[in-house]
């Protein structure tokens, strides 16, 4: 025991202590908020207001196409047309196609963004509607009156007793986000694994550490070592982002926060006057309603689950290669396969946490780290939960125990290419 | 008293019986030859003695002892051909570790090798790394780690390769004084002039089997073939008789005969007195350990054939 715990520490610092990894992971937060707050500050920079001019004809829009006071702004009876509009300052030109008040055609300046065209085909429809009720001698006013109303819905789920107000995209979110980094952590840390067996064959040092160790200690040092990274580095990332989003939250309007406060200390509130509250501060009261130890708790398991299960069959293919990237490229190639195939899975499905597919492979031990993160924000059933649990277990334990064996040979074996044939020969002879 | 004795080792692969009934005892203190041809079975036994390996048939006895692999390698240290050290960490770390991995506490590993670092000359690499080493550097650094935790057994393969004469010459020298101290040593290699001037006891396997058992002066006398080398002032002219020798060859002023059966070296010492030759100088030609190995070795195949095996 004491032997395997010094293959562990070596395992484990010497990666620690390399500026690579203290790089990525000061690094790696920083880029994600600057990405994210940098294509929000562009999106939000890049959008100002439009200047439209409306065709002078179409003087039976100029009742309902409002402008908005940022983002849109109709001018009627200009006198422009197609070839003079930017010249008199306008960003657009709006003109009928046909006489039938439903086409139009937008010419601009510069390439309408999405989002713009999106705003601008809901006010022409809003309008045309409008227009249509006019005609069936509704008022102006009551056409106004019933515009400026909307209808909205909120998602309760049924079994909490608290009654909290659950979001749906939130937790897809939160599910998806969370199946994502399980996705790419395996990858990442098997993959060192694989990487470090590999240097210890090549090297040669194998020879001299197993006449001193026994194969399998070594082989779960470096899997454990190398996992310790990967939760040093996960913690390091949970402390980091924690800390940025609470600096954020300072930042955050006094308004919006103290609607945030009023959400938390009366969570029915939210459903029965939806309307009282802005977007954000309901989002963010949605975020700080999950249940994160459970979340957290959750993500710790499937990841070291997910990682023991994975990285003791890349150990295996590690002690089988010769130096030769390509022939590590095909003998990887069936364990990363069921991985790509989870997340693939997980991120088509996700708005179908309870569909069979994701029943089964949340179960199968080879995908159920990636998709059961998927479908935790829709509560399985504790059943489905406890097997899937209970066969990730039951799965790294059998292929720890699998590629234990590869690996013994493997590891001493020089000159002769590795088959996942010549592999399955030496889990069954000995 | 032996401190490592094999008996009837047997491992057989899918295609080959790598080990093939061996049986050795090897005395405590001594310095003991291990020789063969490429493929002969060397590394398979090497790495059954090391625990690597578990036989398929035969005992291991160490010190007095069944080998119990799990204990018992703390007392075996064992150099391998392909030699092998991590490329990226610092050196003295990484022998701080091997030694701990040998059950050594990290005080006592320092301090042991400071002691053999300065024996070494090798100070100032502490925090160098293995990857910025020439190959005779970090050769230096293999045997540092292969006998720092001063073990019972030490088993050098090929010790010397990639050495210059000056190391090679420092390490022998190290080896000597093991061997002096109560260390007993296995040591592999294909060069027979080394292993002569080395080796106490020898065995020679090949194709999985122990072919040649002995000290090495025993074994050249088992292969002598009475050959002598006579030196003369000036070479005899005008011999007569019926000399008791066979002439093998001349070169400068020397005789290579061969004694006849039934004669003796004082027989031809009396022929040549009698003659009136003027002898300076009469030798007893032994062939080489080199001679020995090839006369045994040689008429099969360089490289082993797969074979199928029924174990």
């Amino acid at each position: 025991m004491n032997k395997i715990w010094l293959v562990i520490k070596r395992e484990y610092l010497t990666r620690v202590r390399n500026k690579t990894f203290l790089l990525s992971t000061i690094l790696l937060p920083l880029v994600m908020v600057l990405f994210i707050s940098g294509s929000v500050f562009f999106a939000a920079k890049s959008e100002g207001k439009k200047k439209i001019a409306v065709e002078n004809k179409q003087s039976e829009l100029a009742n309902f196409l409002k402008s908005d006071s940022s983002k849109m702004e109709f001018t009627f009876n200009t006198g422009v047309d197609t070839s003079n509009f930017a010249e008199k300052g306008y960003d657009g030109f709006l003109y009928a196609v046909d006489s039938s008040g439903r086409h139009f055609l937008l010419k601009t300046v510069k390439a309408a963004s999405n989002e713009t065209m999106d705003r601008l085909k809901n006010k022409l429809n809003s309008a045309y509607i409008s227009n249509k009720l006019l005609e069936k001698n509704i008022s102006i006013e009551q056409i106004d009156s019933i515009n400026s109303a909307s209808a909205s819905y909120y998602t309760v789920d049924n079994t909490d007793e608290k009654n909290k107000n659950v979001n749906a995209a939130i937790n897809t979110g939160i599910g998806f986000t969370t199946g994502i980094i399980i996705y790419i952590t395996m990858f990442v840390f098997g993959a060192m694994v694989m990487r470090g067996v590999m240097e210890e064959k090549t090297t040669r040092i194998a020879e001299v550490i197993i006449s001193s160790v026994k194969p399998f200690q070594l082989m779960m040092g470096k899997i454990i070592g190398i996992g310790a990274v990967g939760l040093t580095q996960l913690l390091l990332w949970i402390i980091l982002i924690f800390l940025i989003s609470t600096a954020a939250f300072t930042f955050l309007p006094h308004d919006i926060l103290q609607q945030v406060k009023d959400i938390q200390s009366n969570p029915g509130v939210m459903t029965s006057n939806p309307g009282q509250f802005s977007a954000a501060a309901k989002g963010l009261a949605n975020l700080t309603n999950l249940n994160w130890p459970l979340i957290v708790g959750f993500f710790l398991f499937y990841f070291i689950g997910g990682y023991l299960f994975y990285s003791a069959l890349f150990a295996a293919v590690g002690s089988v290669i010769n130096e030769d990237p390509q022939e590590a490229q095909s003998l990887m190639f069936p364990i990363m396969m069921p991985i790509v195939f989870g997340f693939i899975i997980m991120s088509t499905n996700i708005d179908k946490p309870d569909s069979p597919v994701m029943v089964w492979a949340s179960i199968i031990p080879f995908t159920s780290p990636i998709v059961m993160m998927g479908r935790l924000a829709s509560s399985p059933p504790f059943w489905q939960l406890a097997v899937s649990m209970i066969s990730l277990i039951v799965g790294f334990i059998f292929t720890t125990w699998a590629a234990a064996k590869i690996y013994r040979t493997g590891i001493l074996l020089y000159g002769k290419k590795g088959s996942w044939k010549e592999m399955i020969k030496w889990i069954r002879r000995s | 008293m032996s401190l490592l004795e094999v008996q009837h080792l047997k491992k057989y692969f899918a295609t080959q019986k790598a080990v093939d009934g061996i049986s050795f005892s090897v005395n405590k203190g001594s310095i003991f030859g291990l020789l063969g041809p490429n493929g002969a079975g060397k590394t398979t036994l090497i790495r059954m003695i090391t625990g690597i390996f578990y036989p398929d048939e035969g005992q291991i006895q160490f010190d007095g002892k069944k080998f119990d692999p799990i204990n018992d390698v703390v007392h075996i240290g064992y150099m391998p051909e392909e030699r092998g050290l991590y490329k990226k960490m610092k050196i003295g770390e990484q022998a701080v570790y091997l030694a701990q991995l040998k059950g050594l506490k990290k005080a006592e590993a320092m301090a042991k090798i400071k002691e053999w670092f300065i024996k070494f000359e090798m100070q100032s690499w502490w925090s160098k790394k293995v990857e910025d080493l020439s190959k005779g550097m970090s050769q230096k650094l293999q045997f540092v780690t292969t006998v720092l935790h001063e073990p019972k057994l030490i088993i050098l393969d090929e010790p010397f390769s990639g050495l210059d004469p000056v190391n090679s010459n420092l390490i022998k020298d190290e080896i000597y004084k093991l061997a002096q101290r109560g260390s007993t040593i296995i040591f592999s290699t294909h060069r027979m002039e080394q292993v002569e001037e080395i080796c106490d006891h020898i065995i020679l396997v090949n194709k999985g089997q122990k072919i040649l058992d002995g000290t090495v002066k025993d074994v050249k006398h088992q292969f002598k073939e009475n050959l002598f080398s006579i030196g003369f002032e000036e070479i005899p002219a005008g011999l007569n008789g019926n000399p008791p020798y066979e002439m093998v060859g001349t070169k400068d002023h020397q005789y290579i005969v061969k004694i006849k059966e039934g004669f003796k070296p004082a027989d031809v010492l009396n022929y040549f007195l009698h003659q009136g030759a003027r002898i300076i100088s009469f030798n007893e030609m032994l062939p080489s350990l080199s001679d020995i190995f090839i006369k045994l070795v040689e008429g099969t195949p360089l490289t082993r054939q797969f074979q199928a095996i029924n174990a």
